[in-house]
C-alpha cells in the first residue's frame, strides 16, 4: 500500500512541476517582451507623444493624429460590431441547434474568427476602397469591425449556453416571453462574461495593422475626417519602426508601449469592475 | 387535515381527461385521468421516474421549452383545453405559477425578482408595486429577513431564503394554481417546515398540486394524494384515507416502504 502511495505522490510532484515549467516558460517571454517594450519605449514616452503630430523624418513630434485615429477607429468599430455580435450569439444559443441556419452561421462565424484578418482588410479594399477611389476612416473602421463581430458572438452563445436550463424556466413559468427571458435574465446573468467579450474583441483588433494598410493607410496630419485616409497607431509603428530615423524608432516604440498597457488596463478594469459585481 | 363533508366539496380546478406523454417515442405518462381540487392541496408521490413532475410540468405547458416533448388528451382549466395549440401559452402560465426543487433567484434585486413577473401584464404606480411586494414577500414568510435588504441581488441570500423568495415570486402575480416541483428537497429541516406551514396558509387562496418524494411531507401537508408508478396513476384518494387504508396493493407496498 505504501509504495503505492509513493508512486502516486512522485507523478502527483512530476506533473506539477511539468504544470509549473510550462507556465514560467509562457510567463518568462511575456515579462522579457514586456521588459523590451518598456526599456525601449519609456525614453521616447512624454507629453509632446500625446499633443504632437507624427513628424517628418528630422524634425520633432509625437502621435497625437495616430492616438486619436485609432481612438476613433476603433470606436466605430466596437459600436458596429457590439450589437450584431451579440444578437448573433443569442440566435446562435437560443435557435442555433434546430435547422440548418443554425449550424451553417456558427461554421462561418468559427471561419471568420481565425481568417488572417489582411484578407478583410482586402476584401474591404475590394468592395469599398476601389470603388470610391479613396482611403477613408470609414473602411478601417468596418474592416476592424469584421474582426471584431466573430469573437463577440462566440464568447456571447458560450456565455448564454452556461445559463442553467432551471432559471430559463423559472422565468419562463412566470410567462415571460422568451425575449425577455433572453434580455432580463439570460443575459443580465451573464452580463460580466459577455463584456468580457466585448473587450476581447477590442483588444484585438486595437493591435491590427494589415486590414488598415489596404483601407484607412495612414495620415501624416491631423485629420478628423473619417471619409479620408486617418492615421492609426499600427500603421504608424510599421512604418516608423521601419525607418533608419531614430527619432521615428523611439516613436514607434512609444505607440506600442501605448497599445500594449492601454489594452492591459482595459482588461484589468473589465475584471475590475465586472467580477466582483457577479460574486454578489 | 382535511375535510370533505359532501356539502363543501370543491370544484374541480383542472381536469385531467385521457392524459397521454412522450418523450420522443417514450412515453412518460399513461391514460391519467383525475380532478384537482380548488383550494387544496394535491401532492403526487412515487418512486423516481414515475413521472409526477412530467405530469405536473403539463398543467403549465412547460415541456413546450423543448422540441421532441408531446402531450395529447385533454386538461381543462376554466372550461378550456390547455393542450390545445391556441393556448396562449405566457397566459396559461400567469395564472399557473411554478416553484422548482433548485431555487432559482433571478440575477437582479430581490425587489426586482419579486417585481419581474408583476410587471409582465399589470401596471401598477409604485406605491402600488411596493405594497405588492411586501405582500408578497410576507405570504412567503420571508419580509422580515428581506425588509432591509430589498436592493441586494437575490443571490446574497441563504438557500431556503431563496427559495421562499421563488414562492413570494410566484404568489406575487396571484395565480390561479400554484405548482411546486419537490420544493424542499435541497432545502434543511428548518427552512423545509417554514415551507410547508406556508402551503398551509397559501390553500387559502390558491390550488396546490405538490411533487414530492417525501411521503412523509406528503401526509402532514396535502388534503388528496396521488401514487403513481411507471407512468400511471395507480391511486388517487384523500390523504388520510390513501396512508392509512390505501385501496391497492402497489400503493400499500410503497407507502410501508416495501420497495421504491
Amino acid at each position: 500500500m505504501n509504495a503505492r502511495y509513493q508512486k502516486r505522490l512522485l507523478i502527483n510532484r512530476l506533473a506539477l512541476l511539468l504544470a509549473i515549467s510550462a507556465m514560467a516558460i509562457g510567463m518568462i517571454f511575456l515579462l522579457w517582451i514586456l521588459a523590451v517594450l518598456v526599456s525601449k519605449g519609456i525614453g521616447g514616452l512624454n507629453l509632446a507623444v500625446f499633443t504632437e503630430m507624427t513628424p517628418s523624418p528630422s524634425s520633432e513630434g509625437g502621435l497625437a493624429n495616430a492616438i486619436f485615429g485609432s481612438l476613433v477607429m476603433v470606436g466605430v468599430a466596437t459600436f458596429v460590431a457590439t450589437p450584431v455580435g451579440i444578437l448573433a450569439g443569442i440566435y446562435l444559443s437560443e435557435y442555433g441547434n434546430r435547422g440548418w441556419v443554425g449550424p451553417a452561421t456558427r461554421f462561418i462565424n468559427d471561419i471568420l474568427l481565425s481568417a488572417p484578418s489582411i484578407i478583410l482588410g482586402l476584401f474591404i479594399y475590394t468592395i469599398y476602397v476601389a470603388n470610391v477611389k479613396h482611403f477613408s476612416g470609414w473602411a478601417g473602421s468596418f474592416a476592424l469591425a469584421l474582426i471584431a463581430i466573430p469573437v463577440v458572438v462566440r464568447t456571447t452563445e458560450n456565455m448564454l449556453n452556461l445559463v442553467p436550463a432551471s432559471l430559463r424556466e423559472a422565468a419562463s413559468a412566470l410567462g415571460t416571453p422568451q425575449w425577455k427571458v433572453v434580455s432580463y435574465v439570460a443575459l443580465r446573468a451573464v452580463k460580466g462574461g459577455v463584456i468580457t467579450g466585448v473587450l476581447l474583441a477590442v483588444a484585438r483588433i486595437s493591435g491590427e495593422t494589415a486590414p488598415l494598410l489596404f483601407t484607412a493607410l495612414n495620415n501624416q496630419f491631423w485629420s478628423a475626417d473619417m471619409n479620408a485616409p486617418m492615421a492609426n497607431l499600427p500603421v504608424v509603428i510599421f512604418q516608423f519602426a521601419m525607418s533608419p530615423f531614430e527619432n521615428w524608432q523611439s516613436l514607434a516604440w512609444a505607440g506600442a508601449m501605448i497599445i500594449t498597457f492601454s489594452v492591459l488596463a482595459l482588461n484589468i478594469a473589465a475584471r475590475a469592475f465586472f467580477d466582483p459585481r457577479q460574486k454578489k | 387535515m382535511t375535510d370533505i363533508a359532501p356539502s363543501t366539496l370543491p370544484e374541480a380546478k383542472i381536469k385531467v381527461n385521457n392524459l397521454q406523454f412522450f418523450y420522443g417515442s417514450f412515453q412518460g405518462l399513461k391514460n391519467i385521468n383525475l380532478d384537482i381540487l380548488e383550494r387544496r392541496i394535491t401532492a403526487f408521490i412515487g418512486p423516481s421516474g414515475c413521472g409526477k413532475s412530467t405530469l405536473l410540468r403539463t398543467f403549465n405547458r412547460m415541456y413546450d421549452l423543448y422540441p421532441g416533448q408531446r402531450a395529447e388528451g385533454k386538461i381543462m382549466m376554466n372550461g378550456k383545453n390547455v393542450l390545445e395549440k391556441d393556448q396562449d401559452l405566457n397566459l396559461l402560465r400567469a395564472k399557473v405559477g411554478m416553484v422548482f426543487q433548485k431555487p432559482t433567484p433571478f440575477p437582479m434585486s430581490i425587489y426586482d425578482n419579486v417585481a419581474f413577473g408583476v410587471k409582465l401584464y399589470e401596471s401598477l404606480s409604485k406605491a402600488e408595486m411596493d405594497e405588492r411586494v411586501e405582500w408578497a414577500l410576507n405570504k412567503a414568510a420571508i419580509w422580515n429577513e428581506a425588509k432591509d435588504k430589498l436592493k441586494q441581488s437575490g443571490l446574497s441570500l441563504s438557500g431556503g431564503q431563496q427559495q421562499r423568495l421563488c414562492i413570494a415570486r410566484a404568489v406575487a402575480v396571484k395565480p390561479e394554481v400554484v405548482l411546486l416541483d419537490e420544493p424542499t428537497s435541497a432545502l434543511d429541516p428548518i427552512s423545509t417546515a417554514k415551507v410547508e406551514e406556508l402551503l398551509h396558509e397559501l390553500k387559502e387562496d390558491y390550488t396546490i398540486a405538490i411533487v414530492t418524494h417525501n411521503m412523509q411531507q406528503a401526509a402532514r401537508v396535502s388534503d388528496f394524494t396521488a401514487y403513481m408508478y411507471l407512468g400511471e396513476l395507480i391511486e388517487y384518494g384523500i390523504t388520510d384515507e390513501l396512508f392509512i387504508k390505501p385501496k391497492r396493493k402497489e400503493t400499500e407496498d410503497y407507502i410501508t416502504g416495501r420497495f421504491g
